[in-house]
């Protein structure tokens, strides 16, 4: 049976479009209303409220709890100071990825992890040798997501700590609302944003005061719909679609590597000893992975010549489209595929990111993509463009730098 | 003659005005490698599509306050969306009425049909055919605002393929829709909407889309074929009607003024023109309010018609046939603008609350009688006691707009005639009045609207015509009645933007496809410019 999170008495009642999906075993509202256009307006123009309760969380804690989450990592968490988030991937043996996801440092060596799929089996039998306690808290904790440039003025009033002077990446634990948890500067959208967790009992309250806080600013709650078009003008790939985790696929060709999956930016091959980096060295000395993930940009011009020919305005849904389309090189041989894309209306581009053979994967070559038009299946060019397509100044910028004198930790820190 | 200006500098063009039309001008000129200069007015970009802040912490979208026609291409080619031009989907039509729940129209057809089934089940069940069918009408409308106007007298043989495409595009329609295209042409709003709907209540606001910039009643002759244009705008590829820019329409020439600005245009502020120079029936350039001469061999106008030939060039300079054809075209305007700033939300009494039902435009326009009545005080020479209002609540969809928990109201107001019994020169006298029957019609809807103000911006035609130079206040640079459309736009003859002044060229809604901010004439007179090497 499906589940709910702990903020559904709150947005069931709001869900007046019956929209819903399986999320992680949880059922979760994919768009509020009969379109998502408002929830993705809210993303780019206000603050949208999603609640992300279904996102995997493991609490890692225990004197070796940095070494053992750099092993597991592509990232360096002994390096990761307390207060603050990486994001990366985590590598089976042979250099596929499993999942990607955050790590957070909480202080007195406690991390949580937060990642698509629940890993509590393959933590606990990579975590031998290590002085670690790992418990799953995914079912203890409601997560609720906040994004958009004005995220921070909705917040600020109703959070304990200065988020002005929160970095990106950064997190604290606090009281948002009187309510005890911790506040993220992360999110899924490539804007300014924050997570909140808190315990599942405060999750409704907590829904209540960002909402009554979000009036004034036009904040909106906002389903999987809207930030599924923002995830992918912000570049971030979700696994599942624009890669297969490495566990779950039935042959090896449709495993892939950090390069492959779009997330070779989090990899740092000169660390050694972690799970994964000896078969991407390897990769590495090969002469590189396979395949590349690029973005794309569909020729608007092409398309509507395309639609012309059918006596048709050009159409596009008005939501991601995760169906994968097959892209050709100008000699119509296949070089690989979209495994996601979207109209966008902030960038009024056509997008796409793509797994494509490593010599099409050059900034600006021009490659084809299907599209398919009453019921027949053409081509349209497509150029490779850069990832992220929109990278808006307020995501990383901190209004106010923080005071020596009054450092941003929590008593204990060390 | 050397072409050197007084800053020592050669302009390939001099775009006079930096309204969106001049500016996307300017910007195509400067994408093709020309050097142009831009000269504004004011102190503010764009002219009729600007924003600003009147009122500290709430900024107006002061004149034109919506777009829909904005050309897609025009977007791409100067990469408009990269300079920060953002736009929102309405998400409703709403009216209001002193009673009941009034009529909200969505983008959803299934909720709209449960609105409209309130007033009349056969309405409902025919208002998506009628969508339908508007639609595949404007399909073959639309291509036409894309390119130049065909001239039918033309024997040229671009023109005579032209008309072709447009007349092999007509029987493509069939017999009925063709018959159709031929009512739309010919008929009033409401009598072609009699032909479809009953519920006064649903064809009062579709009815109004006929009148807006005109100085015609919701039933002359010729105000159903604008009825079209609702079904031609396009935001985002897919056919939608209208949006609302980010930081208002000032927020659109400020995107296009960058991507001018970019391409290398220099944007000259608070340079007034006075006089457009001509000598042996070719321009020499500019001379600016100050006295200042600025050389050029090409200059563009971004201004209303009127004012450029009758005004800037000057009559003497002028074929007399083309200055009396000009004499004859027709700028009555109609419409005054009042922008008010809220201390707080006001509901409306009908339907409260700030939802989606007043994120989109909200119509004062309860009964067609009202609408005809609203007209009858114009026809007489006096604004409109209880007016058709166009209210939109910008500070909902952009929050940028107003502080937080505060609101700005931008109010399209029709009738308040240029011609008034007084003459147009008395208007500042009446503008109090008139922004008082303004906001009295509202309050009657949206009870203690009064005491929320607090500031009020009521600009009449006499004002626009003043302050933005749109002569007698109208606000397309002419009235888009068919008379004055396609080739015949402005002057017969004169559709492509040449002018009879060797080196002059018109970039601005006087010319086709006419007024909105869609940005179309600037672009299309450009890149005729270029083509035939004229700069």
């Amino acid at each position: 049976m499906t589940r709910t999170t702990p903020f559904h008495a709150r947005t069931g009642p709001l869900c007046t479009s019956f929209a819903w999906k399986e999320w992680a075993g949880y059922a979760a509202v994919c768009n509020y209303d009969r379109h998502s256009e408002r929830e993705y307006y809210a993303f780019r123009q206000t603050a949208g409220i999603i609640d992300m309760t279904p996102l995997s969380k493991l609490e890692v804690r225990g004197p070796d709890a940095g070494a053992f989450l750099a092993r597991l990592w592509t990232r360096d968490i002994r390096r990761l100071p307390p207060g603050r988030v990486v994001y990366g991937a985590m590598c089976d043996g042979n250099g596929h990825v499993l999942d990607d996801g955050t790590v957070a440092n909480l202080g007195k060596n406690h991390y949580r992890v937060s990642s698509n799929a629940p890993w509590l089996g393959w933590y606990l039998e990579n975590a031998r040798r290590f002085d670690v306690d790992i418990t799953e808290s995914a079912y203890d904790i409601g997560v609720l997501s906040i994004q958009g440039p004005l995220a921070r003025d909705l917040l600020n009033p109703i959070v304990e700590a200065d988020l002005d002077v929160m970095r990106f990446f950064g997190v604290r634990s606090t009281k948002i609302a009187g309510i005890s948890g911790e506040v993220a500067r992360t999110g899924y959208t490539g804007d300014l944003g924050f997570e909140c967790w808190v315990a599942n009992d405060d999750a409704p309250a907590l829904w209540d005061a960002v909402l009554e806080a979000g009036k004034l600013y036009g904040a909106e709650p906002a389903g999987l719909d809207a930030m599924d078009v923002a995830r992918i003008e912000a570049g971030f790939v979700l696994p599942g679609i624009d890669y297969i985790s490495a566990r779950d696929c039935v042959n090896e060709t449709r495993k892939s590597t950090p390069d492959e999956a779009g997330l070779g930016w989090t990899v740092k091959l000169d660390r050694e000893d972690w799970i994964g980096r000896d078969a991407l060295v390897r990769e590495r000395d090969r002469g590189g992975s396979k395949w590349l993930m690029v973005g794309l940009e569909v020729s608007w011009p092409d398309l509507e010549a395309l639609y012309d020919e059918y006596k048709l305005p050009p159409h596009l849904a008005p939501c991601g489209c995760r169906e994968t389309l097959p892209v050709y090189d100008q000699d119509g041989r296949q070089v690989g595929q979209a495994t996601s894309s979207t109209w966008s209306p902030i960038l009024k581009r056509y997008i796409a990111m793509a797994q494509v053979h490593r010599p099409f994967g050059g900034l600006g070559t021009r490659l084809k993509i299907e599209h398919t038009v009453e019921f027949e299946r053409r081509q349209v060019t497509a150029t490779v463009v850069e990832k992220p397509f929109y990278d808006p100044p307020q995501k990383t910028f901190t209004p106010k730098k923080l005071q020596k004198s009054a450092p941003n930790r929590k008593k204990g820190d060390a | 003659m050397s072409a050197l200006g007084t800053a020592g500098k050669a302009w390939d063009a001099i775009v006079v005005g930096g309204g969106h039309n001049g500016l996307t001008a300017a910007a195509y000129l400067a994408k093709a490698g020309r050097k142009v200069l831009v000269l504004e007015k004011r102190h503010v970009l764009g002219g009729v599509a600007c924003s600003e802040e009147v009122y500290p912490g709430f900024t107006y979208t002061v004149c034109s306050y919506v777009v829909s026609l904005l050309r897609p291409w025009i977007i791409r080619d100067l990469n408009l969306a990269q300079h920060g031009l953002r736009v929102i989907p309405l998400e409703a039509s709403f009216t209001p009425q002193a009673e009941g729940p009034g009529l909200c129209r969505w983008p959803d057809p299934d909720m709209t049909r449960r609105e409209i089934a309130r007033l009349s089940p056969r309405d409902a069940n025919v208002y998506p055919e009628f969508g339908r069918t508007m639609g595949r009408l404007a399909r073959f409308v639309k291509p036409m605002i894309d390119t130049p106007p065909p001239d039918p007298a033309s024997l040229r043989p671009s023109d005579l393929w032209q008309l072709l495409g447009l007349g092999r595009r007509f029987r493509e329609l069939g017999d009925d829709l063709a018959a159709l295209m031929f009512k739309l042409t010919t008929m009033g709003g409401v009598d072609f909407l009699k032909e479809w709907f009953e519920s006064d209540q649903l064809m009062a606001p579709m009815s109004c889309s006929g009148i807006i910039g005109t100085f015609l009643g919701v039933s002359s002759p010729g105000t159903a074929y604008v009825l079209l244009h609702h079904y031609m705008g396009e935001i985002d590829g897919s056919s939608r009607a209208w949006g609302f820019p980010v930081g208002g329409t000032g927020g659109i020439s400020e995107a296009i003024g960058r991507s001018a600005e970019a391409f290398g245009a220099e944007i000259r502020m608070e340079a007034p023109v006075a006089k457009i120079l001509v000598n042996g029936g070719k321009t020499t350039g500019v001379v600016l309010e100050n006295g200042d001469e600025i050389r050029g061999k090409t200059v563009v106008s971004g201004c209303e018609p009127t004012l450029t030939f009758l005004k800037m060039v000057g009559a003497d300079n002028l074929p007399a046939d083309f200055a009396g054809a000009l004499r004859k075209y027709k700028c009555r305007g109609s419409s005054g603008k009042v922008n008010l700033a809220l201390d707080r939300w006001v509901d409306f009494a009908c339907r409260p609350g700030d939802g989606p039902h007043v994120r989109g435009d909200v119509a004062i326009a309860p009964s067609i009688d009202y609408l005809e009545r609203a007209y009858d005080d114009a026809k007489y020479g006096d604004f409109s006691r209880r007016p058709y209002i166009n209210a939109v609540f910008p500070s909902l969809l952009d929050r940028s707009m107003a502080p937080p928990g505060k609101h700005v109201v931008s109010c399209f107001v029709q009738y308040a005639p240029y011609d008034i019994t007084e003459g147009p020169e008395h208007w500042p006298e009446k503008r109090d009045a008139f922004g008082d029957a303004v906001v009295d019609t509202l309050e009657e809807y949206m009870p203690g609207l009064k005491d929320a103000i607090l500031h009020r911006q009521v600009l009449t035609p006499w004002d626009m015509e003043q302050e933005f130079g749109l002569t007698e206040g109208n606000i397309f640079h002419g009235e888009l009645g068919l008379e004055q459309l396609m080739f015949q736009r402005p002057v017969a003859g004169w559709s492509r933007y040449r002018t009879p002044v060797k080196g002059l060229w018109l970039a601005a809604s006087g010319a086709h496809p006419g007024g909105g901010v869609m940005a179309g004439p600037g672009a299309l007179a450009a890149k005729a410019m270029l083509e035939a090497r004229a700069v």
